[in-house]
């Protein structure tokens, strides 16, 4: 396969805790090339968030071999390879959108006058213009969240890797924010690894959807997406959406037959 | 207006229990006086009497206030008789041992959050150094430093530090730790240093905490140094006033004296709560 961004070889992780050793991750293999959209799906305790997590250094494998960029993970962080985009907005309420955005090139040593074309930039870039005077407690929950993809993106790293980024809003500023995601993903050609429990969300988003199940964390399916690359939002009524997503749900339901 | 009339309500009545008894105490002297000059007393002379003496057991309001008025705007500012010069006296040595205090809970906090070692070792020490009893330390402490030549200020100043780190150790230790795993997560994602993580996240989570532990700080700084006034003979501050006092029963002296610390404190304690409002607003983190 060519211009592969992430490559995970039988990669483990193994949680050593009082109750004995928990398989987060077991023999994990998977490929993600430049450009793609892949989606993370499972029920919790899948590991597809410490997948994501060991991807970005966060977690160490404790067997296998995960190369990002080329490099280990720990190396890829060290030369910016990624943007993270938690859970949680996560700005600082004593920063505004601008300052929490140039935090991280704040850290990494930006000079201030590209920090302030930067912060501009990826305003823009997720639709904040003229926000970046405000403070956090001044912007909705789906703008917070905007503005941490934005401090994600401000750097420049080819990969952006998404835990969960919208499972705290409401369904219509999500849709919305997914309309807005893929517009980006054009527009940057970014690699990006998104984590879902939303079957809809992740067909709707990605080019390959990652199945995964738990008692071990494993991949039990990777399904190709057969939508065009242009999707409008309507595009979750067409046949093919619905094919896609009941082979997701079939997917998920087989990893797990065995413990149900 | 509506909030005040609780307020007034309660100090009303303290007012009242307080003239009760002030009666009370003082009316076995007067009955004793009386007694001896075979004279007879009707209530209201004994009511009377006992609101108006010299060296009461328990003076009345009024005579404590006239002695605060007269404490403080009585007398010269550089008189030995002013309340002002005693206070300053006390405020100036609470200041230092303030700074002093709340630098070192500071520094021992940062120690403790970023070393497991410093975390397991100085913590009883810092608990253990609270459960000796102050009045057993302060007379130590004011001979030790004597005996070096040093009096006066620094003494003073060191017990109130000894009392004011404490609550400043214990609340910036939380402090500095409320940084959720997300958020030092995310640090790490950008390969931040331990000191941009303390600069840029931990320091000012902390500030809640830090202002929070800086108003019992300060408190607790005034008591130390009025402590560290009462040993060996001071003779300046507002404790030398409450030793003094309790020397040639001057009650009304005392409780002037006493009435001087409580508003002293009030001010700290409300100078702190100022900067920590607008510390706080600036930052977003109060509304």
């Amino acid at each position: 396969m060519m211009n592969a961004v992430i490559a995970a070889n039988a990669v483990s992780l193994t949680f050593q805790t009082a109750d004995g050793p928990v398989h987060a991750l077991k023999d994990v293999d998977l490929t993600v090339c430049q450009g793609d959209f892949v989606s993370f799906i499972g029920p919790s305790g899948c590991g597809k968030t410490t997948f994501l997590r060991t991807i970005a250094a966060l977690e160490m494998p404790t067997a296998g071999e995960l190369m990002v960029n080329g490099m280990t993970p720990d190396e890829a962080r060290k030369a910016r390879a990624y943007g993270y985009v938690f859970q949680a907005p996560g700005l600082y309420p004593w920063r505004t959108i601008a300052g929490n955005i140039s935090l991280p090139l704040e850290i990494m040593g930006f000079s201030k006058p590209d920090r302030a074309e930067r912060v501009d930039r990826v305003l823009e870039l997720v639709d904040l213009e003229g926000f970046g005077g405000r403070f956090p407690w001044q912007l909705s929950g789906g703008m917070q969240q905007r503005a941490s993809i934005a401090r994600a993106l401000a750097f420049d790293a080819d990969i952006l890797l998404m835990d969960e980024p919208f499972g705290a809003l409401d369904e219509i500023v999500r849709d919305r924010l997914n309309e807005a995601l893929l517009e980006l993903w054009r527009k940057t050609g970014k690699t990006i690894g998104f984590v879902t429990h939303s079957i809809p969300e992740a067909v709707y988003l990605s080019t390959r959807i990652v199945v995964m199940s738990p008692r071990p964390g494993r991949i039990t399916r990777v399904i190709d997406s057969t939508l065009p690359a242009a999707r409008p939002l309507d595009i979750r009524d067409s046949p093919e959406f619905i094919r896609l997503a009941h082979e997701v749900r079939e997917a998920l339901r087989e990893g797990h037959g065995d413990d149900t | 207006m509506k909030n005040a009339i609780p307020i007034l309500t309660v100090l009303l009545a303290l007012v009242v229990i307080w003239y009760l008894a002030a009666i009370g105490m003082n009316s076995a002297w007067v009955r004793d006086q009386a007694a001896r000059a075979g004279t007879e007393l009707t209530t209201t002379e004994l009511v009377k009497q006992t609101l108006t003496l010299e060296r009461p057991v328990l003076p009345a309001p009024h005579q404590v206030a006239a002695g605060l008025w007269d404490g403080v705007a009585g007398q010269k500012i550089t008189s030995k008789r002013s309340l002002v010069w005693h206070g300053w006296v006390t405020l100036s040595a609470t200041l230092t041992g303030f700074a002093i205090g709340s630098l070192a809970g500071i520094l021992l906090a940062v120690g403790i959050v970023h070393s497991r070692t410093m975390d397991q070792s100085v913590m009883p020490w810092a608990v253990a150094s609270q459960t000796v009893p102050i009045l057993a330390i302060a007379p130590m402490v004011i001979v030790v430093f004597a005996s070096a030549g040093i009096t006066g200020l620094l003494p003073k100043a060191i017990i109130a530090a000894w009392l004011s780190f404490f609550p400043v150790l214990v609340g910036m230790v939380k402090g500095l730790r409320t940084p959720d795993a997300m958020q030092l997560d995310q640090m790490k994602s950008w390969s931040a240093s331990g000191g941009q993580v303390f600069w840029r996240l931990r320091l000012p989570s902390s500030m809640p905490y830090l202002f929070a532990s800086l108003k019992v700080g300060i408190a607790a700084a005034l008591v130390g140094t009025i402590v560290g006034e009462l040993p060996a003979g001071a003779s300046a501050g507002l404790g030398a006033r409450l030793l003094s006092g309790s020397y040639y029963g001057q009650t009304v002296q005392i409780w002037a004296a006493l009435f001087a610390a409580a508003a002293l404190a009030a001010i700290l304690v409300i100078a702190i709560g100022r900067i920590e409002g607008v510390t706080l607003r600036r930052m977003g983190l109060v509304r």
